[in-house]
C-alpha cells in the first residue's frame, strides 16, 4: 500500500519513489549520523570541548541534538508515526516528552545542589 | 470526520465501533505500552544523570571503559558500540521491510525479513553479554581507598595504563582458610584478587615509572595524574585491590556508573531478549500462515512497533552511557 504512505522526508526536500526505498535512504541516513557520532567521540575536538553552553560542554549538546535527530526518524519512518494521524502522534510524543524534560530537569537541578554541597560543605569525600 | 456527520451514522457514533485515532485497538494499546516504557526508561536515564551531575568532577569516561573488540587486541574506544547500534538499527530496517511486505501480503518475503531481524536481534544480544564480561572481568585493576575512590596506575614515561601484574612484586603468601570444620562461625571469604595489596604498594614503591591516577577529572577532561611523591602519599589510604567490576566495587571509577551500566544495559537487554522470543513466536506464525489466513499482518506491523522501541532506547542509552 505504497498510497499509504507519506515518502517524502526533510520537510518534503528529499522524495522516495516507494516506502521500501524510503526505508533503505533513512538507513543511509541514520548511519551516517552514527558514523558522525562515533568520529566527533573518537576525535573530540578541541572547538567543542572547550566552550560550554549551559553548564554542559558544547559536543554533549551536539551528542544529544544528534540523539534526537536519529530518534525522530526512527519513530516517524520505521515506526510510520508519519502516517499515522496527527491526534495519535501528538498524543504518543508530547506525553513523555512533557515527562521527561520535567524530570530531568528537577532531578539535574537537584544533583548540582548536591555537588556543591559535596564540594563546599564540609563533607570529606576523598580520603 | 464521523463525529460531525450525524445524519446518517449516528448509530455508529454512539454504538462503538469507532477509531478516532485511526489506529486498531491492539496497535494503541502497543503505544500505550510503549510510551509507559519509554518513562521507565527516561526514569532510569535520568537517575544516572543525577548520580553522574551529583559526581561530575570525578565520574568515570566511558571512552576509557569500553575500549576492547572481540578478536582483536589493543585500543579501540566506541567501535564495538557502534558496531552494535549499527546491528540494531539494520535490524530494525529489516523489521520494517517485513511490515512493508506484509502490507503487501507478500508471505515469503515477511519470513526472511523476520528472520533477518531475529538474527540482528541475536548478534546484539550476544555483543551485549560479551561487553558485560569484558567490564566484569576488568583491564588493568586498581586500588579502593578508605573513602571508596578508585587509584589507577599510569606508565610516567609513556602516559598509558599500567597494569597492575606489570610493576607488582611477588610476595609468596599464603592465605590460611578457615574452614567450615574448625569453627562455629563460618564466613565465606572472597576470591583472593591475582595480586595482594602488600604487592601491589611494594611493587610501586620499587618502580619510579610508576605514577597514580585519580578520579578526578581535570580542566582539559581528563584524570588527574600525581607526581611522584603525591602518589606515594596518596597510596597509604589505599584498603584493597579491586580488579573488575561488580555492584560493589568498580575498577573503573565511581561505583554507581557499574551499577547504573548493569541495571540500564541490563535492562535494555532484557527487552531485547524478549523482542527475539516475540519476534520468533510472529515469525513461526507466519510460516504457519496464521496471518494469510487472518487477512492481514497487522501482528508483524505490532511486534515490529515493539522492536523500533527496542532500537530507540538503545540510541539512548548509547548516546549517554558512552557519547556523552
Amino acid at each position: 500500500m505504497a498510497d499509504g504512505h507519506k515518502l517524502e522526508i526533510f520537510r518534503g526536500l528529499v522524495k522516495f519513489k516507494s516506502n521500501t526505498q524510503k526505508i533503505w535512504g533513512v538507513l543511509a541516513f541514520l548511519t551516517l549520523i552514527t558514523a558522525v557520532e562515533v568520529v566527533l567521540g573518537i576525535v573530540k575536538p578541541e572547538s567543542l570541548t572547550n566552550t560550554h553552553i549551559l553548564g554542559m560542554k558544547l559536543i554533549n549538546w551536539v551528542f544529544i541534538i544528534l540523539t534526537l535527530v536519529k530518534a525522530y526518524y526512527i519513530a516517524w519512518d520505521f515506526m510510520h508515526l508519519r502516517d499515522e494521524k496527527f491526534s495519535l502522534r501528538r498524543a504518543i510524543v508530547w506525553t513523555p516528552i512533557f515527562l521527561v524534560v520535567y524530570l530531568t530537569f528537577i532531578l539535574l537541578v537537584e544533583a548540582d545542589y548536591i555537588y556543591n554541597v559535596y564540594k563546599d560543605g564540609f563533607i570529606s569525600w576523598n580520603f | 470526520m464521523n463525529s460531525t456527520v450525524t445524519t446518517e451514522t449516528e448509530t455508529s457514533v454512539w454504538g462503538g465501533g469507532n477509531q478516532p485515532l485511526g489506529a486498531s485497538y491492539g496497535k494503541l494499546m502497543m503505544w500505550f505500552f510503549l510510551v509507559s516504557d519509554a518513562l521507565t526508561f527516561s526514569g532510569f536515564l535520568a537517575a544516572y544523570g543525577f548520580s553522574r551531575f551529583k559526581f561530575i568532577e570525578t565520574w568515570p569516561i566511558a571512552d576509557e571503559v569500553f575500549t576492547h573488540v572481540p578478536f582483536f587486541h589493543g585500543n579501540y574506544p566506541m567501535i564495538y558500540v557502534a558496531f552494535m547500534t549499527f546491528i540494531l538499527i539494520m535490524s530494525s530496517v529489516t523489521m520494517v521491510l517485513a511490515v512493508d511486505a506484509g502490507h503487501k501480503m507478500k508471505k515469503n518475503a515477511v519470513i526472511w525479513y523476520m528472520f533477518a531481524t531475529v538474527i540482528g536481534g541475536i548478534i546484539f544480544v550476544g555483543s551485549q553479554a560479551w561487553e558485560w564480561g569484558t567490564f566484569i572481568k576488568g583491564d588493568h585493576g586498581a586500588l579502593e581507598t578508605k573513602g571508596g575512590r578508585i587509584l589507577q596506575f599510569v606508565k610516567a614515561d609513556t602516559g598509558e595504563r599500567a597494569s597492575l601484574s606489570d610493576f607488582a612484586t611477588s610476595i609468596p603468601d599464603k592465605r590460611v582458610m578457615h574452614e567450615k570444620k574448625n569453627g562455629v562461625w563460618f564466613f565465606q571469604e572472597p576470591t583472593l584478587t591475582s595480586v595482594s595489596l602488600k604487592e601491589v604498594v611494594e611493587g610501586f614503591k620499587a618502580d619510579s615509572n610508576i605514577l597514580i591516577r585519580t578520579e578526578l577529572i581535570n580542566e582539559e577532561g581528563e584524570k588527574t595524574v600525581l607526581d611522584r611523591k603525591a602518589s606515594l602519599e596518596k597510596l597509604a589510604d589505599a584498603t584493597q585491590v579491586v580488579e573488575g567490576a561488580n555492584l560493589i566495587h568498580n575498577e573503573y571509577g565511581s561505583r554507581l556508573f557499574a551499577d547504573f551500566f548493569f541495571f540500564i544495559t541490563g535492562f535494555h537487554g532484557f527487552h531485547v531478549f524478549s523482542g527475539v522470543v516475540i519476534n520468533i513466536i510472529i515469525f513461526f506464525n507466519v510460516i504457519l500462515g496464521t496471518y494469510e489466513r487472518r487477512g492481514h499482518y497487522e501482528m508483524v506491523e505490532k511486534v515490529g512497533l515493539y522492536w523500533h522501541f527496542v532500537d530507540l532506547v538503545w540510541v539512548f542509552v548509547f548516546t549517554f552511557f558512552y557519547l556523552v
